[in-house]
């Protein structure tokens, strides 16, 4: 007869999985994609785009200024006027199918490069990221030519041409999000990729010429911040879509002010991830560590805010350490790592002031045992416990793998603490109890909320934030209004 | 002998309250005739901040009653005006109005509340969405008023244009504070009165009176007003207004064209924020066990 | 108003209730063992620890002697050709082929026998019957027995009788191992899985199992997950592990290594041994054995290769 208690025993551990490379091209050089062609900056700059895992070199990519934005922008209306507001709208939706198919096709290679550029683990852009992404096309495409249907007793009509900033936490993913609407509704675009995740936009710009997409339709300038201001400020835009931070959103809107330039911002956010007495609590805890440790953190939607009800605190917090302590932190292209590299070493020292905050404000530090690569940017999964409300670190937006566990005892109570807060983006319950479930997600003040269960993305469903999480929906049929003109004649 | 005419008093309308100004400020516009319409408030920014706090108390209780209590409210404030439509000619005669069209623009303002009561139980109908995502999740997307809203009333308009703006944002639980017309008044004062006998709870709509130019850059830097509506802002005040609303990142609905008489449920829809909620549907374990 | 009567109520204090499950969660969960990779020295650790935590079985009422006296010699002789190739956990067999088993294995056989009882697959019979034939097989020399609940007796509510039947069929085992059958596939929820699994931890089962093999669906990894959840909290609550035999529908490599992974995730590698993790199966030992011979030969295997009991 055993006996029932543990004994020592060795460990059974996972081989390496690397995720070959071998289909993948990636060319030395990229320059602009304007009116169908690739154009060298007017500048003769390029800056290069690197492998955080590694910190080596992939490729360079151009460093656009005003007079490429120019071009681009010119191109855009060029083709709005000339091709795109000229063809039948179903005629519009069959190239975004076309694009859809064609990222299916293709789905590996662009999961690998997203891997490469962005740190994320293979798992995630292979089946996250890059599925969505064509979901999403496929998604707008049905819609081209079906818009009145969204809008009764009005007309539509696209509004021109589209300058389009996207961050580097989802780069393809965000550009299919900007992409895909802007051109079911008509409309041409001008796409700024992040400096730091240029690959992948670049790549789907080989896809459109694939497509047949007809020139200028979509140009893609890449470039940093000084690049985006430029395309934001850009008169012949008619229409910015901005994904980002708060801050940048806010100096986007106030240099956009006077000009009749249609504006949506999915800015930060500070998610409460709230787990309720009854809830079932192994489900919560895992939507906890899908929640915040999904992409390093890297996330908006992110629940960084973790409120545990009192009754069950000690439960949950041994068995979230008990989770996190199976994650696998280490390289992005093996098929196993649930934790990839920080997206770049000046996001890595942000987080890392966070954490030194932390432990300064008192709160106590959880990070797993874990061997991280001496190259590259990393950061093992992180959970400060006995965090105030007031705390630095429960208020500001970290946009890494670190979670803020505070308590509460009752539901007012927690609905007033999770809504406390300028953000507005997402949210989380955990509750067996479907009235007290709704009472909450009622309650809650944030554009997405998931109950029983977290960061669950999909194209029917509309994204985007109440207060200073930004304003506009994307995705679904709401996400269609943010590219369109509406009028009752 | 002639008896003695008994003037009205011209106050503001704040949480279901009439306080004067705190400034103890006045203005005295005129109308037709170059005849003085009275000494009305000159509202202080104290004013409005104090109108807010009134908003934002009102605002949870506002938007927590059912729809259809608020259509039935809605309908109810109509049938107030009805009754002091004479009231409201005479004002907007008052402010240099012809009587006929005083008539048609008073009959036009009780129909367009009873429009917008008619709507309060059904744009969320019209306009939510049910998902229907990949994943085993319910998902539905549905409007949710946005908060505290301003709204500037077309500086040309006495009534149709105050009711156009007000009727849609309460319509969707929000709250609101309303700066009247400069030049046109008193019809938004005596709205204030309707409202308060209206069952409309005390500081859904607060009303004051008051130079635009004083209290603009208040009301759009103000952190605690989540949106604004207004329609004929110029250039200028518009591009302020996309500048101070940073602050909180506001939503601003800035109509180019002033919204006299207008009716639309779209207008309500301008200060609703969409949310999107998703939860889990279980499948039966002999159906789902598919490892 | 009549004066108030008693309802019969089997369990008015809640004695029997469990957590809740959320069944879309747990498979979530569940499908992320499926996408994890494992290859080279994992896999032929992990297959050669699959071999070992067999309970290779027959219960057919065809069987005979002369089948569970080769079954016997599989068990021990999983494929000779291969050199340190463990012997399986256990076979399983029907009570009146215990001794057949017992009789048939080695001397010195780290082969277990492991009886089925309790009116199997069923279940629907006399109590006393029950552990009549409990105590039989282990007289004739079960060193295992594996019970089905009563789940008729389950989903009307009465749990008591349940848990009074197991702790009854604990005590007529006499010190040989328990396993307990929750018969999954019937129970209709995974919340009626996690209270079953609760019911017979809390009634003295060694092992909690998933399914007789009679019945689909058998074992999936969410209803497992499940399992293994409650044998966590036991633990967490007691300090006491209790054992897992997903059971019924598991016949690929592929698929029981990514159990393997489910329960060092979930439980850690102390539950990675044949005290406390079993696999029952009748074909699996060969999908495994196909496997391993690839690794050692370098060359896609054929399933002729491979003995047939």
């Amino acid at each position: 007869m055993p006996s029932k208690t543990k004994k020592p025993k060795a460990s059974w551990k996972l081989s390496p999985a690397l995720e070959s490379t071998a289909q993948v091209d990636i060319a030395t050089r990229y320059k602009n994609y304007i009116d169908g062609s690739w154009v060298a900056p007017s500048e003769g700059k390029y800056f290069p785009t690197k492998n955080p895992a590694t910190g080596k070199k992939l490729s360079e990519v151009a460093k656009s200024t005003q007079p490429d934005v120019d071009l681009a922008v010119k191109a855009a209306r060029k083709a709005y006027d000339e091709v795109w507001s000229q063809i039948t709208p179903r005629e519009r939706g069959k190239y975004l199918f076309r694009i859809a198919r064609l990222i299916q096709e293709r789905a590996r290679e662009f999961a690998i490069i997203e891997t490469l550029d962005g740190g994320k683990p293979i798992r995630e852009s292979r089946d996250v990221d890059i599925p969505l992404a064509a979901n999403h096309f496929f998604y707008y495409a049905g819609w081209a030519d079906k818009l009145e249907y969204a809008f009764p007793n009005r007309k539509v009509a696209p509004i021109g041409v589209a300058g389009q900033i996207i961050p580097w936490n989802f780069p393809l993913l965000m550009a299919a999000w900007k992409i895909a609407p802007a051109l079911a509704t008509g409309n041409t675009v001008v796409l700024k990729p992040a400096e730091t995740t240029p690959l992948t936009a670049l790549k789907l710009a080989e896809l459109f010429s694939d497509a047949g997409l007809p020139d200028g339709v979509v140009n893609i300038v890449t470039g940093d911040g000084t690049t985006g201001a430029e395309l934001a400020n850009h008169p012949g835009v008619d229409k910015i879509a901005f994904t980002g931070s708060t801050e940048v959103g806010k100096s986007i809107q106030k240099s956009a002010a006077g000009s009749n330039k249609r504006l949506t911002l999915e800015l930060g956010g500070k998610a409460a991830n709230i787990i309720l007495e009854d809830a079932p609590i192994d489900q919560a805890v895992e939507g906890v560590v899908n929640g915040i440790y999904f992409n390093q953190g890297h996330v908006c939607c992110a629940g960084s805010r973790l409120f545990v009800q009192e009754s069950v605190y000690e439960e949950v917090i041994q068995k979230l350490k008990q989770r996190i302590d199976t994650l696998i932190v280490g390289d992005p292209l093996d098929k196993n790592t649930d934790i990839g590299a920080i997206n770049s070493r000046e996001q890595l020292k942000t987080i890392q002031k966070y954490i030194k905050i932390g432990i300064k404000e008192g709160a106590d530090l959880y990070q797993p045992e874990c061997e991280l690569s001496t190259v590259g940017s990393w950061c093992p999964p992180t959970l400060f416990t006995n965090v105030a409300q007031s705390s630095v670190i429960a208020q500001e937006e970290i946009f890494g793998p670190v979670l803020a566990a505070q308590t509460f005892r009752t539901v007012p109570e927690v609905i007033e603490k999770a809504n406390n807060t300028p953000y507005g983006l997402a949210a989380g319950v955990w509750c067996d109890k479907g009235a007290r479930l709704f009472q909450l997600t009622n309650a809650l003040d944030a554009g997405v909320v998931w109950g029983n269960t977290y960061n669950q993305f999909d194209p029917t469903s509309p994204f985007g934030g109440y207060k200073e999480s930004g304003f506009g929906r994307e995705g679904g049929l709401h996400g269609l209004s943010a590219y369109l003109h509406t009028s009752s004649h | 002998m002639k008896r003695l005419e008994v003037l009205k008093t011209y106050k503001l309308y704040i949480g279901g309250e009439f306080p004067r100004t705190e400034s103890g400020r006045y203005y005295t516009p005129t109308g037709r005739n170059d005849a003085q319409l009275g000494n009305i408030c000159l509202s202080s920014r104290k004013d409005f901040r104090n109108a807010v706090v009134a908003a934002r108390s009102a605002v949870g209780g506002w938007a927590g009653r059912s729809a259809f209590n608020r259509s039935q409210i809605l309908y109810r404030i109509g049938e107030m005006l009805e009754g002091r439509k004479a009231q409201f000619v005479d004002e907007l005669y008052r402010q240099g109005v012809s009587q006929a069209a005083a008539k048609k623009e008073v009959e036009e303002a009780i129909d367009i509340c009873v429009y917008y009561a008619g709507w309060c139980d059904k744009y969320q109908q019209v306009f939510s969405a049910v998902n229907p995502v990949a994943s085993s999740h319910f998902n539905f997307s549905v409007y949710e008023p946005v908060g505290v809203v301003a709204a500037i009333a077309p500086e040309s308009s006495g009534l149709s244009g105050v009711i156009s703006t007000v009727m849609p944002i309460i319509a969707g639980g929000n709250s609101c504070v309303l700066l009247a017309s400069e030049k046109r008044p008193l019809c938004s004062i005596t709205l204030g009165e309707v409202l308060a006998t209206s069952d409309l709870p005390g500081g859904v709509v607060n009303i004051l009176t008051g130079n635009r130019e004083e209290l603009f850059s208040n009301i759009i830097s103000h952190k605690d007003v989540n949106a604004l509506v207004a329609s004929d802002l110029s250039d200028v005040d518009r591009a302020s207004a996309q500048t101070e609303s940073v602050h909180n990142l506001k939503r601003l609905i800035l109509h180019k064209d002033e919204l006299l008489g207008a009716e639309s449920p779209y207008l309500i829809l301008d200060t609703q924020e969409v949310k999107t909620t998703w939860h889990p549907i279980e499948a039966s374990i002999a159906g789902g066990g598919k490892y | 108003m009549k004066n108030l009567k008693t309802n019969g109520s089997k369990d008015p204090l809640g004695l029997f209730s469990s957590p809740p499950v959320d069944q879309v969660g747990i498979t979530e969960r569940a499908k992320r063992f499926t996408t994890r990779s494992l290859k080279t020295d994992c896999k032929s650790d992990g297959l050669r620890m699959i071999l070992s935590m067999i309970d290779l079985t027959t219960l057919e009422g065809a069987d005979t002697p002369r089948k569970v006296r080769q079954l016997c010699y599989k068990a021990e002789h999983l494929h000779d050709s291969i050199p340190d190739l463990p012997s399986t956990a256990a076979v399983c067999v029907y009570p009146t082929l215990v001794k057949v088993a017992k009789d048939a294995l080695s001397e010195s056989s780290t082969v277990k026998i492991a009886s089925v009882a309790t009116a199997f697959p069923a279940g629907q019979g006399h109590l006393d019957h029950k552990l009549e034939e409990t105590r039989r097989a282990v007289e004739d020399g079960a060193d295992e027995i594996d019970m089905v609940i009563s789940r008729g007796k389950f989903l009307s509510g009465d749990y008591a009788y349940v848990s009074d039947e197991i702790a009854q069929v604990k005590e007529a085992c006499q010190g040989a191992r328990l396993k307990v059958i929750l018969e999954t596939g019937e129970l209709g929820t995974l919340d009626a899985v996690r209270r079953a699994s609760d019911i017979a931890i809390r009634s003295g089962a060694d092992f909690i199992k998933t399914s007789t093999g009679k019945i689909s669906p058998a074992a999936t990894l969410p209803i497992t997950l499940v399992m293994l959840l409650a044998i966590r909290d036991h633990y967490f609550a007691t300090g006491e592990m209790i054992g897992m035999k997903p059971a019924g529908g598991i016949s690929k490599s592929k698929l029981a290594l990514q159990y393997l992974l489910m329960v060092k995730e979930t439980l850690g590698d102390a539950w990675l041994d044949n005290e406390w993790f079993r696999f029952g199966a009748s074909s699996l030992a060969n999908d495994v054995l196909m496997q391993v011979a690839k690794q050692e030969e370098g060359v896609y295997q054929a399933a002729q290769y491979f003995s047939k009991d």
